[in-house]
């Protein structure tokens, strides 16, 4: 069984990937294989490849939005094993094994998240390119605070955290939203905590 | 971006083997640093060695009583941890004033002491910077240097190492943990990791080509208040004008480090027996010495009245 186990992880993970020297600038390829809003994908990418090219250019799926490309707008904010990131600054070979969330594994038009639905309701948005990412770091925002990891604002490190339109703007201040639709935003995701925090047991 | 081989090591030693035999080769762990310049082509490795797999994930004791802090332990995971809120919290407070909370949940922490600087013509391949190509130049000096170093800085540089992270390190004398390519392990004092730019501005820290950072260790915990004070053109997501990292006793006597003033966190333990006097007497002989340009002289009034708040708060 060890042995078995260790030749699947040596498969799946191997030493080297696309060891082939990048002469002349010529694309390397390699392999990798993640879960994306619970379906498993192959794929054979150019190892440059972010994970935001990967899931835009090669899984079609557009939600997730390329803004400044280089980690400082958020427009391609996803959920990855249960933490959001910049996927415009992560290679989608970094992530062999993981599971990832874009906007569309959050909620469709027909079933939409909590979150989603708040934006609409509180107008949390205008033109609507950095909503995907708003929405995608709004719930994690709402786990994190859950999960009493704190912040910037957070008057002691040692209480427990609280939603506040404080933490709410320090914890988003990487999502850039140039129609400025900021004060919708907290009114959502203050919403959607209400709402998690009535179906929650006291 | 250039094309780039990738190859994910099994252990530290490996990794650090496969860097060393090859000099355009680099360690990515969180990448946030790394890809953003690799894109700009200012970093254009040909092969890249994946170190996040390596198990350097954990924060354990040490016999001494302090912290051993894996080099891959995300900067969200440092700061929340509880023993280092409750006996560190210098870190916690300086680790949340950095970056974003996306940038936060990759960055790492041997990512974090190996950023690069922000320095505006850093970023610019159109001008001239000895940091970027070596021999070229540095137009920061007749430049905008707003932001800029104000001492320890040569006439080939003016850069600013940029974190927070660092600052806290400082203050707490943590020491950096490494491997080389042959397997050999050192211990560097933090005081000793980052260099000043001097002839040499290329080279940021003490790591030899190859060597990877395996861990970031504090010592036992020093009690007393922890501040991270920190001032920048917006409320959150912006790099320190200035920052400072102090830990104050009830006594009033402690330690203070700067940062966003030099090419390294900048601490002058020979100031830190006038704390109790305030802060001007202290930034008086953390900055003897200092050569502000004009864009950048208001720091040194910044970094007085930094200290002075963090030393109200700290009485609080």
């Amino acid at each position: 069984m060890v042995s078995v186990g260790a030749s699947a992880v040596a498969a799946a993970l191997p030493g080297a990937v696309g060891a082939a020297p990048a002469a002349n600038d010529a694309p390397v390829l390699a392999k990798v294989t993640f879960t994306v809003n619970g379906e498993k994908r192959d794929l054979e990418l150019d190892t440059r490849t972010s994970l935001l090219d990967a899931a835009r250019e090669h899984l079609h799926l557009t939600g997730s939005k390329k803004g400044c490309d280089h980690g400082q707008c958020g427009a391609c904010t996803m959920i990855v094993d249960g933490r959001r990131i910049n996927a415009c600054l992560t290679l989608a070979v970094m992530h062999q094994g993981a599971q990832i969330t874009t906007i569309e594994g959050l909620g469709q038009p027909e079933n939409l998240h909590p979150m989603q639905a708040a934006f609409i309701k509180h107008d949390g948005y205008q033109c609507g390119y950095c909503t995907p990412g708003q929405i995608c770091s709004g719930v994690a925002v709402l786990d994190e605070i859950k999960a009493g990891i704190p912040s910037h604002v957070t008057a002691d490190l040692n209480a427990p955290m609280q939603v506040t339109d404080a933490e709410i703007r320090e914890r988003m201040s990487g999502n850039i939203c140039r129609c400025g639709a900021y004060s919708n935003i907290v009114e959502a995701m203050t919403d959607v905590a209400d709402q998690n925090k009535a179906r929650r047991p006291a | 971006m250039k094309s780039f081989t990738y190859e994910r090591p099994t252990s530290p030693a490996q990794a650090a083997a496969a860097v060393s035999a090859n000099p355009n080769a680099k360690f990515i762990a969180g990448g946030t640093n790394l890809l953003d310049l690799m894109k700009l082509q200012i970093e254009t490795p040909t092969h890249l060695v994946d170190v996040n797999g390596l198990g350097l994930d954990g924060i354990e004791a040490t016999p001494e009583g302090g912290l051993r802090v894996g080099a891959l332990v995300r900067n969200t995971d440092l700061a929340a941890d509880a023993r280092v809120r409750k006996d560190y919290a210098v870190l916690s407070r300086a680790l949340l004033a950095g970056a974003s909370g996306q940038l936060r949940n990759k960055a790492t922490t041997a990512g974090n002491l190996l950023q690069r600087t922000r320095c505006p013509y850093f970023y610019d391949t159109a001008q001239a910077c000895n940091k970027r190509q070596p021999g070229s130049g540095c137009s920061a000096l007749d430049g905008v240097s707003r932001q800029l170093a104000v001492i320890g800085a040569s006439e080939a540089c003016i850069a600013t190492h940029p974190g927070d992270m660092a600052v806290a390190m400082r203050v707490l004398d943590a020491t950096v943990e490494t491997v080389d390519g042959r397997g050999t392990e050192r211990k560097i004092p933090i005081s000793e990791f980052h260099r000043l730019p001097g002839e040499r501005p290329e080279v940021d820290t003490t790591l030899k080509p190859g060597e990877l950072i395996t861990a970031v260790t504090l010592p036992k915990p020093l009690g007393g208040a922890h501040i991270y004070r920190k001032v920048r053109d917006r409320a959150s997501y912006a790099y320190a004008l200035v920052s400072v990292a102090a830990v104050v006793q009830p006594d009033g006597s402690g330690r203070a480090a700067f940062g966003g003033v030099a090419h390294k966190p900048w601490r002058v333990e020979a100031a830190e027996g006038e704390m109790a006097r305030g802060a001007k007497a202290v930034t008086a002989q953390v900055f003897a010495g200092a050569k502000p340009t004009h864009d950048n002289a208001y720091k040194l009034k910044l970094a007085e009245r930094t200290l002075g708040a963090a030393l109200t708060e700290a009485r609080a």
